[in-house]
């Protein structure tokens, strides 16, 4: 019995989700507590796995019993998954605290809500704790229906509506490779449970199969952490309630497609992963880490940067996963799952209190009237552009080691990005934080209340010391990992540089005593339009591809299928019959001659025959 | 005993016709009747050493019923539950509309029992063939549009299809020597009897195929089934498209079944030209569907896209000579999650229909904001129909890809060394995939085409603004919620525990 006690890290939030939707839907406030007791009572269970607590290994679910293969559902324990697991839960939780705050004005029904935390907690625990790709699946499915639902939880906005259905199409997308993939694995190593994979020896390493199965499981990824090309959705997905922003559009889902990489070259090997497509993963993940930070300097919209900053910052995961560094991957996973989080509550902090206001062209001068949460949503920035010191400074700087061992084009794309990084988070806080109001909600913004500004606090906590080796080492979800001790090399030099340059850059143009501008001074050029307009790659996608492609190809196929198959295979099966009863018809045409003629030709017919078979 | 599944609902149909009982609740009664019984058989045919004669014999005398089928008890199930849900979610447009459609319900879900339960293959067709006559005269009588010409339409396409579906079964029946689905098993499984000569083993899979295949309606012959559902009357849709279609897969895979190692002799000419045939069901009537503007031909050709699924399983389990067991209770799983899925779907369409007075999709919005429960059980409906796990269509679809992989080895020609590009890996993979592999490949692909619909459809009617339509409408009644939830549970059930029906 006890020894099954793991699956109520599954168990809980789907029991709550149930009861928050079928049974609260008119009491909101207890509704949030039962999201909330399911989510502490899943981190006090992980924090007690990893003090040591054991139960043995947890029953296996037999799914789809069959006589020759069954497929099960089980759940797989090992650092990776339940430190894992703790980022998930201590996150989701601190969350969860944090909406009680967030919501309360607002008019929509908070018990639907809070089911929609309760089954996201539910699917992300399922990707993080399965033990087969089977299982991974179920999560990876439930996660994106979870997100659907959390982005399009103002449904009557027209925006809103189109975000969670372009969110959950995109990822669907993505799916359809990740499902060959799975599919190509059963079909190479004869499981889908991780533990079975390793040490298979039926396919030679670096073979055409294992290559395309890789990058197939690798589509996976793509959709769900928001890649080039399939990125599009993340920034749409801002659509959504701020802390379902930061829980699963920023520190948890999106780096689900990380976690699962990381997971294959634990459990199918490094080998596995064959140099085409280590070029092919590293190179989406460079491209994406570059295009998303040029994108972010020119958003005005305080969500929108912190979306793209999290695209590009897991577009350097997905770099250093493809660099088989998948200690690098999870170590920059774990702190940015801390400070971004941060980031996205303290910015719906200050949303919240500047009544709704986005812009941060309409803000100015929170320092002085929200001083905490100002300070917290600082030291996410300082994580974010890796000032050393600072967690994000540690990770980041693993990556670069990494990215300087393995090819030095995606070392320079790497230190690039971090120019830009540190340059549009500058401009973000010089806009938004420094000199007077620009708009009356920033006017009367004050100070966010308790169950917003503990969670920020402990965040913000967290933002600085978990890059720290003593902190570290016990929590970044990878088995055996070991923080790096500092060294004074290219890697440090470039990122203090970098910190530098965007620094200096963002300072002349939007920092200083006198200027004030009440739009970004770099609007009128073109590149500026440009990226605004996201490189025209999200109205290449909405005229072209669903525009054009799809909805043109629909209705061309819908003709064809009309006046083509219709009336080919309806209208001949209609005239054979028709055809047939005038035949038919032709026979009982009621002259007695042409019956005696036929009995007659009958008769003699049959006479013959008969005739025949007696001679023979 | 199993004969009460028919007597009760007939008996019922009579009091309804002739002693003038009240259409809705005399149905309603019978319905609950059979739906109890049912579950009843399911249970015990499902027990492992359960002695079938009691079910099968009828005062003493042997019936030619079967519950040793694999597929037998899913169907039945199904049956049962859609029946009743339709009954009790109808709403008739009349005193004697009521009676005519309470008939017709309980005569289809008639046929359909007894098609499910027939071991001999000449009543299993006949049984069939009573079921169609009240689809055909409903649609003629009591559908939309231009309800004579559908009827008129879908009588031809679907009378030839039975036609040309006899002449297979009778063919296969002479070659077998005998008319017994459960003594045709027998004699291949114990005999290793082949049915004929690969010529008539040609003739007669490919009279089956278009036959039971029109029926299920494969591309190309599928051009009845939308305008059909999407024209009939709410109770009559729920049961062609959710369970009466299904009596053709049913046909084949129990016809593959029975033949065990046979049926890959028997089907082998047709397989490559099967696989093409579902690709079109999934990828062309697909798009189709997406091109779609009223939600009833959107619902309706979204059932015909599904079939290829069952299609594929289909191949997958003749070409493993009856051997894979996933691409049988895949099948079997999605069968029955489909069927309640589009059960449900109708349903509920109908029910906005009523509340709104149009199914046109520019024409409604923002109707959650007025229905919550509506908007919630339609949702639950879509969700299952596009695979979402936790319902049952997840489990089935993806027993069924998985199936098609079952016993494929990495091709040979996958071998190319350590320096081979990216070209050279996708060359070397699509000569290692067979082409049954090739084409689930092909057929993944619509899993994002019903998201498009699905989703596009949802947010139209459900999300963004209140359309004047759906301005003032009237919350679903208890009877309403309670046969749409009766669905949907059975859908979430069998979603988290397969193992239930397996």
């Amino acid at each position: 019995m006890l020894q099954n006690l793991p699956w109520l890290f599954l168990a809980l939030p789907l029991v709550a989700a149930a009861i928050d939707w079928l049974c609260l839907q008119r009491c909101p406030r207890a509704a949030a507590c039962c999201s909330i007791a399911s989510a502490a009572v899943c981190f006090a269970l992980c924090v007690a796995y990893l003090c040591g607590m054991q139960t043995g290994s947890p029953g296996v679910y037999e799914w789809f019993p069959l006589p020759g293969y069954s497929l099960t559902l089980g759940l797989l324990m090992d650092a990776l998954s339940m430190k894992m697991m703790l980022v998930v839960t201590g996150i989701g939780l601190l969350v969860h605290i944090f909406s009680t705050g967030y919501m309360s004005g607002d008019p929509s029904n908070h018990s639907r809500y809070f089911a929609g935390l309760s089954i996201f907690m539910f699917s992300m625990s399922c990707i993080v704790l399965a033990d087969s790709l089977l299982f991974t699946f179920v999560g990876w499915e439930l996660v994106g229906f979870s997100s659907y639902i959390l982005i399009g939880h103002w449904y009557d906005r027209a925006s809103a509506a189109d975000a969670a259905k372009k969110a959950f199409i995109t990822n669907r997308v993505g799916d359809f490779g990740f499902l060959i993939g799975i599919l190509l694995t059963f079909g190479v190593f004869g499981t889908l449970s991780f533990s079975d994979m390793a040490g298979h020896q039926a396919v030679p390493a670096q073979s055409g199969v294992l290559t395309a199965l890789v990058l197939c499981l690798f589509c996976g990824a793509v959709g769900k952490s928001a890649q080039f090309p399939l990125h599009v959705w993340l920034p749409d997905a801002m659509e959504g309630p701020t802390p379902v922003s930061a829980l699963i559009h920023a520190a948890t889902m999106v780096a689900a497609g990380v976690y699962m990489l990381v997971r294959l070259q634990v459990s199918m090997g490094t080998d596995a992963f064959s140099q085409t497509a280590c070029t092919v993963i590293c190179t989406v993940g460079a491209i994406t880490a570059l295009l998303a930070a040029l994108m972010a300097t020119q958003q005005d919209d305080i969500k929108r940067v912190l979306a793209y900053s999290t695209l590009s910052q897991l577009g350097y995961m997905v770099m250093a996963a493809g660099m088989l560094s998948g200690e690098a991957a999870m170590f920059h996973l774990y702190t940015h799952a801390w400070f971004k989080a941060l980031l996205f509550l303290a910015a719906g902090a200050i949303i919240v209190r500047c009544h709704h206001e986005q812009d941060i062209w309409r803000m100015g001068g929170l320092r002085r009237k929200m001083p905490l949460t100002t300070l917290c949503f600082l030291m996410g920035a300082c994580a974010l552009v890796a000032v050393p010191g600072f967690s994000g400074f540690f990770s980041k700087e693993a990556i670069l080691t990494a990215a300087w061992e393995s090819s030095i084009p995606l070392f320079v794309i790497g230190a690039l990005v971090a120019v830009l990084t540190t340059f549009y988070m500058v401009r973000l806080c010089l806009v938004a934080f420094c000199g007077s109001a620009r708009a009356e909600g920033a006017e009367h913004a004050r100070e966010a209340g308790p169950s917003m500004l503990l969670p920020l606090l402990i965040l913000g906590v967290m933002a600085l010391i978990s890059g720290y080796g003593f902190i570290a080492d016990t929590l970044v979800p990878f088995a055996g990992f070991h923080a790096h001790d500092f060294e004074f090399g290219v890697p440090f030099l470039t990122g203090l540089l970098a910190l530098i340059a965007g620094g200096g850059l963002a300072w002349i143009m939007y920092g200083g005593k006198q200027k004030q501008p009440d739009t970004d001074p770099l609007t009128p050029r073109a590149f500026s339009r440009a990226l605004r307009h996201r490189l025209y790659i999200d109205a290449f996608y909405d005229k072209v591809l669903v525009g054009g492609i799809q909805q043109w190809g629909a209705a061309i196929v819908h003709c064809l299928d009309d006046g083509v198959i219709r009336r080919l295979v309806g209208h001949g099966a209609a005239l054979f019959t028709a055809w047939c009863g005038k035949i038919l018809g032709k026979i009982q045409c009621g002259s007695l001659r042409a019956y005696v003629l036929v009995s007659a030709l009958g008769l003699i017919a049959a006479m013959i025959l008969f005739a025949f078979t007696i001679i023979h | 005993m199993l004969i009460w599944l028919l007597i009760v609902p007939v008996l019922a149909c009579l009091l309804i016709g002739l002693l003038s009982a009240p259409g809705r609740v005399t149905a309603l009664v019978s319905a609950s009747i059979t739906m109890i019984l049912g579950l009843y058989v399911v249970v015990v045919s499902m027990l492992p050493d359960f002695d079938t004669e009691c079910l099968t014999t009828f005062c003493g005398i042997p019936l030619q019923f079967t519950t040793a089928t694999p597929l037998c008890p899913l169907m039945l199930l199904l049956t049962v539950v859609v029946t009743f849900a339709a009954l009790l979610g109808m709403h008739a447009p009349g005193k004697s509309a009521e009676r005519s459609w309470s008939i017709s319900t309980l005569l289809i879900s008639a046929g359909a029992t007894g098609a499910f339960l027939s071991d001999n293959i000449i009543s299993f067709y006949a049984f069939h063939e009573l079921a169609l006559i009240p689809t055909f005269v409903m649609i003629g009588y009591y559908g939309r549009g231009e309800r004579r010409t559908i009827a008129w339409r879908t009588t031809i396409y679907l009378g030839l299809a039975s036609m040309v579906l006899l002449a297979g079964l009778v063919m296969l029946c002479i070659e077998m020597g005998t008319t017994s689905i459960s003594q045709m098993h027998a004699l291949v499984t114990v005999y290793g009897k082949l049915p004929g000569t690969p010529v008539t083993m040609g003739i007669i899979s490919g009279l089956l195929l278009a036959g039971f295949g029109t029926l299920v309606s494969l591309f190309p012959f599928h051009s009845w089934a939308a305008p059909a559902y999407a024209s009939a009357p709410t109770p009559i849709a729920m049961l062609h498209a959710g369970v009466l279609k299904k009596f053709g897969l049913y046909g084949l895979f129990t016809l593959a079944w029975a033949l065990g190692p046979a049926s890959r002799f028997l089907f082998e000419g047709w397989n490559e030209v099967l696989l093409v045939l579902l690709l079109g069901n999934v990828l062309w009537v697909g798009y189709v569907t997406v091109a779609q503007t009223r939600l009833d031909k959107m619902l309706g050709n979204s059932s015909v896209m599904h079939m290829g699924y069952l299609f594929l399983a289909f191949a997958a389990y003749v070409t493993s000579s009856g051997s894979n067991y996933l691409a049988l209770q895949g099948a079997g799983m999605l069968m029955l999650a489909h069927g309640l899925s589009i059960a449900m779907l109708f349903l509920l369409a109908g029910q906005i229909e009523q509340r709104t007075g149009t199914l046109e999709l520019c024409a409604l919005g923002g109707l959650a904001r007025r229905a919550p429960t509506l908007g919630f059980l339609f949702g639950l409906a879509g969700m299952a129909s596009i695979g979402l796990p936790l319902l049952a269509n997840f489990v089935g679809e993806f027993a069924i890809f998985l199936s098609c992989f079952v016993g494929w080895v990495p091709g040979a020609s996958s071998d190319c060394g350590s320096g081979c590009g990216f070209l050279d890996s996708i060359s070397s993979l699509l000569g290692g995939l067979g082409s049954v592999q090739l084409c689930v490949v092909f057929a993944l692909w619509g899993l994002v085409i019903s998201a498009v619909y699905m989703l596009r459809a949802i947010r139209r009617i459900f999300a963004g603004e209140i359309a004047p339509s759906c301005e003032n409408v009237a919350r679903l009644s208890c009877s309403e919620v309670l046969s749409a939830s009766l669905l949907g549970a059975l859908l979430l059930l069998f979603g988290i525990a397969p193992f239930l029906i397996i």
